[in-house]
């Protein structure tokens, strides 16, 4: 197991895609501490930033990072093996196109956590900034698969454009969950503040708190009892089920909570 | 400072020149009959090719357009990006790269001039700013005159001289160098809400149709003797069935060619060539268009070659840009320019299982195999709208080696495969072709005297390969030439040695071309168009024109016009 402690705090941010189990794996501490980075517009060495120790010696694909690395950026992006324990707050593109392996914070993660991932856990102790699992700007191609656990809140458009893979929030979710989403599951277990699905084309956004209001794009369907999360996980409802999002000729499904959600009662008149 | 460039295989088509052994001198910026050999720089080219510098008759790399795809495109941006050098500025963008990288880019691959095609005389200072920062290449823009208000109305008044001389107007104050033709009638018809059909629809409230339009343009350019003919993107563009309309628009104008020069230019020609019904019977029209054109002399081409990749379409076509936002579902921009023109823009995908987009792969190369004259035919893929202009190797590749061909035939759509007609062309094109395609023939077709060849006084433009062509079987080895296009072995412009294998070793300024038309009597311009200035347009007529101090580099041509 490698351990990196943050030498000071960070002013400027810090692009460190090179912490990544795969690159330091089979590298002495000395070799790790010549990788390359970015802290503002300098380029330095890991060893300058972080100091670094490795500490079991029979666990090599473990990083472990100890202290805030809120400024530290891309941690982790496309790994595909190993794992990357954070004791502490992380930067933005967390996890970013990761395609395997495992990634735990005890901390809250910035923006774009999880961005365009097509594989692997990522698992947030504390709260997630806007665009968990989204893509980069513009880009059309978000979260392929894998999986997000936040056991906190989520801020705006969380899994947009999502393929494939599953969200789950324990806490509340801002507006835009699931926006323009494909395919996959978001479950979020409190409340969401709007425009959920808003242009959805397919998939499953379960809402088990209060929503404000659903999108006008959205058509009732009927009830449900409870809805499948995943294989081993069930969602108890009674649930309304919407579709839409229609402008887009969508299909996705919306389920909200009915015992959460008093105000929605005028749409069972249209079952 | 001399340069001499000893030993290569020399392509020179324009002077007739195949792969001769020989010496090229340069001095001061021009190719000359010989240098102090003891005093000049040697380049040893033996073993390699030399060329003209390239030329690009068609490409989107400057303008409001381009600009609204930059924008609009984020994610093309990270996917590619250069840092900055000693000697060059860094840059982003794969498909629509930024000014300073598209001219290292063209640099790096041979190229010394480019044409960017579609100008809207309104945006025409935002273009020229981006072209005088586009560095390293000589380069013009065309502005769109099709659907320009007061030529639809001097066509319909039948006032050839007239419009002739305002033309002339526009390309001074535009700081043109051709006349571009989009959709001719139909978009200002799209500015109701409609698109024309066929060249013998009328266009709304200015009741004339395609065929006048382009066939009254087509005298005003004989009138004024610019150096290029009309620049043609035909009616009904990416549509099922549309090679009918490419042809109608080669005949409309046969009877105006004389002595039999070209008059009219048909660009990004695939687009244009397919036959079918709909999208699923969509089919080839490759060999009809090449059999029309190898029968006649009036008409030149550019392939418009569609590469497998993620690119940015961007045409001033809105109606056909909105048709493919519909099929495409993605993110677009659609927009008026006025009174002028309209634009669009799809961020695209071409995928080699589609059977539409393995079509349009094969109707590209069958209209450059089909078309046995080189002069008629030349390499474009409309950059960025069949594909970024990076990918040029690639199309030299697939031309001149049947064995690239078909290890690309192999991969597309099984049905595409079945249908194209490259499976039974065997045609292989040689270097001398390719110079055709790629400089010579583009250049002649354009009017640029000193631009494609490599004759006394012709501009120091050359461009040197590493491909051995006696020894290299191109046939065989195609990627080994596909590797020496892609990555210049040297790169000369006016005279100055500014890549060397593949490295940017100087940051030159290209010049902006444009036509200097001197008519004999002005267009009047009548207190009524400063008027229609004030209320149509949001540029006053007076801050209209594009003054010559605008230009960084400005390298005006001269044209007596005969009106």
């Amino acid at each position: 197991m490698i351990s990196l402690y943050p030498s000071r705090e960070f002013r400027y941010p810090v692009i460190a895609e090179c912490i990544n189990p795969e690159i330091f794996q089979n590298k002495t501490c000395e070799e790790i501490a010549t990788l390359e980075i970015w802290e503002g517009n300098k380029q330095k060495k890991l060893g300058e930033l972080f100091k670094i120790v490795k500490e079991n010696m029979t666990e090599t694909s473990c990083i472990t990072i100890h202290g805030n690395v809120s400024k530290v950026r891309r941690i982790g992006a496309e790994m595909k093996t190993g794992e990357i324990t954070v004791y502490g707050d992380v930067g933005m593109h967390l996890g970013e196109e990761m395609k395997g392996g495992k990634i735990t914070v005890h901390g809250n993660a910035s923006a774009w956590a999880g961005s365009m991932m097509k594989n692997g856990i990522i698992e947030i102790h504390g709260n997630a900034s806007d665009y968990l699992g989204a893509p980069y700007r513009g880009s059309q191609k978000g979260m392929r698969g894998g999986k997000i656990i936040v056991h906190g809140n989520v801020g705006n458009d969380a899994g947009a454009y999502m393929h494939d893979g599953i969200i789950k929030v324990y806490g509340c979710a801002k507006q835009f969950t699931g926006l323009r989403m494909h395919g996959g599951t978001i479950h979020v277990q409190k409340d969401c503040e709007g425009r959920t699905g808003a242009c959805m084309k397919n998939g499953k956004i379960i809402v088990c708190g209060f929503l404000e209001s659903v999108l006008p794009t959205f058509s009732i369907e009927g009830m449900k009892e409870k809805v499948k999360i995943e294989e081993t996980e069930v969602a108890e409802g009674p649930f309304y089920l919407f579709l839409g999002d229609l402008t887009e000729n969508g299909n996705g499904k919306l389920y909200v909570s009915k015992m959460k959600n008093s105000h929605l009662s005028h749409y069972e008149k249209l079952l | 400072m001399e340069l001499l460039i000893r030993n290569g295989f020399v392509y020179d088509p324009l002077n007739g020149i195949n792969g001769e052994k020989m010496d090229i001198a340069i001095k001061d910026g021009k190719i000359v009959e010989s240098v102090n050999e003891r005093k000049a720089r040697k380049i040893d080219a033996s073993s390699m090719i030399v060329m003209p510098g390239g030329v690009d008759i068609h490409t989107h790399i400057a303008g409001a357009e381009v600009n609204s795809g930059r924008l609009l495109r984020p994610e093309d941006h990270v996917k590619d990006f250069e840092c900055k050098t000693t000697v060059t500025r860094s840059g982003v963008g794969y498909s629509i790269p930024s000014t300073f990288t598209t001219g290292y880019r063209y640099a790096r691959m041979g190229y010394t001039t480019i044409m960017n095609p579609s100008m809207p005389p309104l945006e025409a200072k935002h273009t020229h700013e981006e072209l005088s920062d586009t560095p390293m290449v000589d380069k013009a823009s065309y502005p769109l005159l099709g659907d320009w208000w007061f030529v639809l109305e001097y066509l319909r008044e039948g006032n050839i001289e007239e419009c002739a001389r305002h033309v002339a107007w526009i390309m001074n104050s535009t700081k043109g160098y051709a006349i571009k033709i989009v959709n001719p009638g139909g978009l200002e018809a799209w500015g109701f809400g409609h698109n024309v059909r066929s060249l013998d629809d009328q266009v709304p409230y200015f009741c004339v149709t395609p065929r006048e339009i382009i066939r009254g343009l087509c005298k005003v350019n004989k009138l004024l003797n610019l150096p290029h003919t009309v620049h043609v993107h035909t009616n009904n563009l990416g549509k099922p069935g549309n090679y009918l309309t490419a042809l109608e628009t080669m005949r409309s104008v046969e009877d105006l060619a004389i002595d039999n020069k070209p008059a009219i230019h048909i660009t990004h020609c695939q687009f244009s060539a397919f036959k079918g019904d709909d999208w699923r019977t969509v089919d080839s029209g490759a060999e009809a268009i090449a059999n029309y054109v190898n029968a006649h002399s009036h008409v030149t081409l550019d392939m418009g070659q569609v590469i497998f990749t993620n690119t940015t379409t961007m045409t001033a076509d809105g109606p056909f840009q909105y048709t493919l936002y519909e099929l495409s579902g993605n993110k677009w921009v659609n927009h008026d320019v006025e009174t002028e023109t309209s634009s669009g823009i799809v961020p695209f995908h071409y995928r080699r299982k589609s059977y539409v987009h393995a079509i349009q792969w094969s109707i590209g190369l069958e209209l450059a195999l089909l078309i046995k004259d080189s002069w008629k035919i030349f390499m474009t893929t409309d950059h960025p709208n069949g594909g970024p202009f990076t990918s040029y190797p690639k199309i030299i590749a697939w031309l001149i080696s049947r064995k690239a061909r078909e290890a690309t035939l192999r991969r597309i759509n099984p049905r595409a495969r079945s249908k194209s007609l490259l499976t039974s062309i065997d045609r292989e094109l040689s270097f001398y072709e390719i110079a055709i395609m790629t400089r010579a023939g583009q250049a002649k077709a354009l009017g640029l005297k000193n631009k494609g060849h490599l004759g006394i006084g012709a501009d120091a433009d050359v461009a040197i390969y590493d491909v051995n062509p006696k020894k290299t079987d191109a046939s065989r080895k195609y990627k080994s030439v596909r590797r020496a296009f892609k990555r210049a072995a040297y790169t000369i412009k006016d005279g100055k040695i500014v890549v060397k294998n593949d490295e940017v070793l100087k940051h030159v300024e290209g010049a902006t071309i444009w036509l200097n038309v001197q008519s004999s009597e002005h267009v009047k311009i009548t207190d009524d168009m400063k008027r229609r200035f004030r209320e149509y347009w949001t540029v006053e007529y007076e801050n209209y024109p594009v003054a010559e101090n605008y230009l960084k580099i400005s390298n005006p041509i001269t044209v007596k016009a005969s009106v």
